[in-house]
């Protein structure tokens, strides 16, 4: 199937496909671009020797959009997935496949999430940090987590709990103590929030899929609110500014000189630099390396970084507020079940709009779960509550 | 017009810790290149740093050493530039949240005392080196990166602009080298890179509150290479200002063979290093407790020491700065006087005989073979007149090359003074026998002839004597004639 960068035979029972953000030693790694075309890690994935150990193995690896931070991998330079006129997300295409029993991948602006949703599966992305991060491709460091989509929230949970724990090798990984504490304080309390400022342009169908988890809860003796949070509604914004930002500056090792792509056209170090990016880096990710590189400058940093920065705290400090009177924020993954090809090449900005749905989640680091076509936003450390609400959604 | 100079300094120091700063790779100068170096440090896409403690901690010590603040909520940030030294095209660094701050250095100068403020100290990982063939990258055909040194921890230490001559720069970085080298954080050798220095400096008229315009000189890895930047320095920008011209802000090399600064780079198109918070990393928190567990840690530090030295030792305040310039000397006196008490003979051997020998041969302190309780026992043998001054030098030279103890040298080449008199009457007798002339002018009243007298007598010695007896006994013989 063109969706994998290597398909490995496997006859193993508990097979997963990983997307092409994790470093493998036995297969390329390129981050879905030219530039990473044929690069052979010196070592694997945390994430990886963890589902080995517990008995997984990697049936193969699904393509990624390059570097992660499309809409659902139109980026990619090895090419899309269109299902007709229907943009595919190809590590949901690789699940519906059964080629494993789940998908682990790296949510670095929603993607995933937006997959399942599109796609009718559960995706898992948990509180940052319980995850480790050594040997993913680095993007939006921080924000960007390794999530899980699979058929059901049972195969999310397994994989989930076989990846998870402290990694000594990344500094941004939880301390158990302080996961196990973060775990006791979570408190059910059997009530979700729709929040009504983030239902902003979504189409009738996205409508109904909200409509009907709100239902399906409430049948479940789930008690369902209300809230307009308009702070939530800025995250998009926000995060593009701290995405881009982290994205310009951790693409920029990718320079021609050590490794990766190198162009033939240089007669000096500038442009050796210039030519191999310019010749090696798509359209979209040049528009976010620039758009990133203005916001650090010294006569934006404050103006715009830090203020995105500002904005983050301040929306992680009210949904934490609402999530301590409820078990999650029900919300849209997306505004359409269905990126039609023409909209998709029309609208190159697309990524930087539909992530204002998945942004509150990669802002906060908050865990969230996509079930029934539809995001439940739960406080840090909720993933089992968040996945026991997904049984009933 | 008369101009008053203005300089502050920023000394990148690199610490003495067994591993590099955000992985497990050694630290140890002088490998074959990239044989310390791995994935993390290579800064291979997917690696994660994680701050070794170490830095930390030496980082505190080396700002509490320094009178600083200690912040006790610090951040790493990244800076942004395009060069092949760098492995990730970032260094790891501190910008607006230095783990230290507001210190200050005393200095010491023929203007009296001084001090000079510290705005900061940071902490951040050193960079790679690249050989070129061909003098710059731009003009070379091909270069060669060494990551030998990629991740090797590095404080910055930036100065107030509170210096006004070399003599106030010299003091400084003699003070921040003893200080650094007190603190055990760093072996803060120049030669070897491990300190590094770099100068600001401009002119103003005298009189004048605002600041001239000034030009930063970099990568300076000798003192006197700093005296002599800051002397031209001074000299080329007064040159400009007396013909009416205008100091340009750049950046500034030192051609150590020429003596001159060079125009690197203009500042308007440089310092654009689009720094933002590392989001790897996550902040540093520092508790009272563990700075002032630090801070009872911090050995005395070279000021004080020096003092103690004067006002208790009764030390010239000069012997005091020698002694007390490297830790290594003054831990070496201290254990001196631990066991001998003439604290100004101990300080005369150190500063005439051992640092002779130091810098003659061209070692460092920590290598040398004599121990300090084998130097209060050579002390004491001239005291007690076991040796004469002379034969303890000799005994000294071969207790440096050996590390042998003196007894056993002046036993072994039967040093031993000799104040036998039957021995000395002898050689006495035979001298004045064989100097008639000499004993003649002694008559006459020519003093001098004495002297003369004695030295043969020692010779015949072979520098043995004791010099006490063959004064008394030489004089009695003369007179007796």
């Amino acid at each position: 199937m063109s969706i994998y960068m290597m398909k490995q035979e496997t006859a193993e029972a508990k097979a997963v496909v990983v997307d092409d953000m994790f470093l493998t030693t036995d297969m390329p790694t390129t981050a879905g671009s030219k530039m990473l075309e044929g690069y052979n890690s010196l070592f694997e994935a945390e994430v990886l020797t963890r589902l080995k150990n517990a008995g997984y193995a990697v049936a193969g690896k699904t393509k990624v959009g390059e570097f992660g931070v499309d809409l659902l991998g139109e980026t990619c330079y090895f090419g899309a997935e269109y299902e007709g006129e229907s943009l595919q997300y190809p590590a949901a295409l690789a699940v519906k496949n059964g080629d494993g029993k789940a998908a682990v991948v790296l949510d670095v602006n929603g993607a995933p999430r937006r997959g399942a949703a599109q796609s009718g599966l559960v995706a898992l992305k948990p509180t940052y940090g319980r995850v480790s991060r050594y040997g993913t491709i680095p993007v939006a460091c921080s924000g960007e987590t390794v999530s899980v989509i699979a058929n059901n929230g049972t195969d999310c949970r397994e994989v989930f709990c076989a990846m998870a724990g402290h990694d000594s090798k990344d500094g941004t990984s939880l301390p158990e103590s302080m996961t196990e504490q973060g775990k006791a304080a979570v408190n059910k309390r059997n009530k979700v929030a729709v929040l009504s400022s983030m239902l902003k342009g979504v189409n009738e169908e996205v409508q109904a899929k909200i409509a009907a988890a709100a239902e399906q809860l409430s049948k479940n003796g789930v008690e369902v609110v209300t809230i307009d949070a308009q702070t939530v509604a800025y995250a998009g914004a926000a995060w593009n500014i701290l995405m881009s930002a982290e994205l310009c500056n951790n693409v920029s090792r990718y320079d021609g000189v050590k490794y990766g792509y190198r162009t033939k056209n240089y007669t000096n170090i500038d442009e050796l630099y210039t030519n191999s990016r310019t010749e090696a880096f798509g359209d979209f990710l040049k528009s976010a390396i620039l758009f990133g590189s203005e916001t650090l400058s010294t006569e934006n940093y404050s103006k715009v970084y830090d203020k995105a920065m500002r904005v983050r705290r301040v929306i992680r400090d009210d949904m934490a507020a609402m999530l301590a009177d409820c078990d999650a924020l029900l919300m849209p993954a997306v505004s359409t079940l269905s990126y039609d090809r023409t909209l998709v090449e029309r609208d190159k900005y697309l990524p930087y709009k539909e992530n204002f749905f998945t942004a509150p989640a990669s802002i906060t680091g908050f865990p969230v779960v996509v079930a029934g076509g539809v995001q439940l936003v739960g406080n840090a450390f909720s993933e089992e509550l968040l996945l026991d609400l997904a049984e009933l959604v | 017009m008369e101009y008053e100079v203005v300089i502050g300094c920023e000394v990148h120091v690199e610490l003495k810790t067994k591993t590099k700063i955000f992985c497990s790779c050694p630290t140890d100068f002088g490998g074959a290149p990239n044989t310390h170096v791995c994935p993390v440090c290579l800064g291979l896409p997917g690696t994660l740093p994680v701050l070794n403690k170490k830095v930390l901690e030496y980082a505190i010590k080396a700002g509490l050493a320094m009178n600083c603040e200690i912040a006790h909520f610090s951040k790493f940030d990244r800076k942004n530039y395009f060069y092949p030294d760098l492995t990730k095209a970032y260094q790891i660094s501190q910008f607006d949240l230095p783990i230290c701050k507001n210190g200050y250095i005393d200095i010491e100068t023929s203007q009296g005392a001084k001090r000079i403020g510290i705005t900061r100290i940071h902490m951040e990982e050193d960079a790679g080196k690249l050989v070129h063939q061909g003098a710059t990258i731009t003009t070379s055909a091909g270069s060669l990166a060494d990551y030998n040194r990629a991740g090797v921890p590095l404080i910055e230490i930036v100065s107030e602009p509170d210096m006004r001559s070399a003599e106030d720069v010299m003091a400084f970085l003699t003070n921040l080298k003893a200080i650094i080298e007190y603190t055990g954080v760093s072996d803060a050798r120049m030669e070897q890179g491990s300190l590094r220095c770099d100068v600001n400096l401009s002119l103003r008229p005298v009189g004048q509150e605002v600041f001239g315009t000034r030009a930063e000189i970099k990568n300076l890895n000798s003192f006197r290479a700093v005296e002599r930047v800051v002397k031209y320095e001074i000299e080329r920008q007064t040159e400009i200002l007396e013909a009416g011209g205008k100091v340009v802000q750049e950046t500034r090399t030192w051609d150590d063979g020429k003596g001159i600064t060079l125009s690197l780079r203009s500042k308007e198109d440089s310092d654009e290093y689009r720094y933002f918070p590392d989001p790897d990393l996550t902040p540093i928190i520092v508790t009272d407790a563990y700075i002032e567990e630090l801070r009872a840690s911090l050995p005395e530090m070279p000021q004080v020491k020096r003092q103690r030295m004067m006002e208790e030792d009764g030390l010239p305040a000069y012997d005091a700065g020698v002694i007390t310039a490297s830790k290594a000397l003054a831990d070496f006196y201290d254990g001196v006087h631990a066991h001998y008490n003439d604290t100004k003979k101990i300080s005369n051997w150190i500063m005439v005989e051992l640092l002779a020998k130091v810098n003659a041969e061209g070692i460092e302190l920590a290598d040398v073979k004599i121990r300090p309780e084998q130097m209060a026992a050579l002390l004491k043998l001239i005291d007690a007149g076991e040796i004469s001054g002379k034969i303890a030098k000799k005994v000294f030279g071969e207790m440096f090359a050996t590390g042998k103890d003196a007894e056993a040298i002046i036993k072994e080449q039967g040093l031993v003074q000799i104040s036998d008199e039957g021995a000395l009457k002898e050689m006495v007798a035979a001298v004045v026998e064989a100097n008639p002339k000499s004993v003649e002018d002694y008559k006459a009243g020519k003093k001098k002839a004495m002297g003369f007298l004695v030295g043969q007598i020692m010779k015949a010695s072979k520098g043995q004597a004791n010099p006490a007896v063959i004064n008394q006994l030489l004089t009695e013989k003369l007179d007796s004639m």
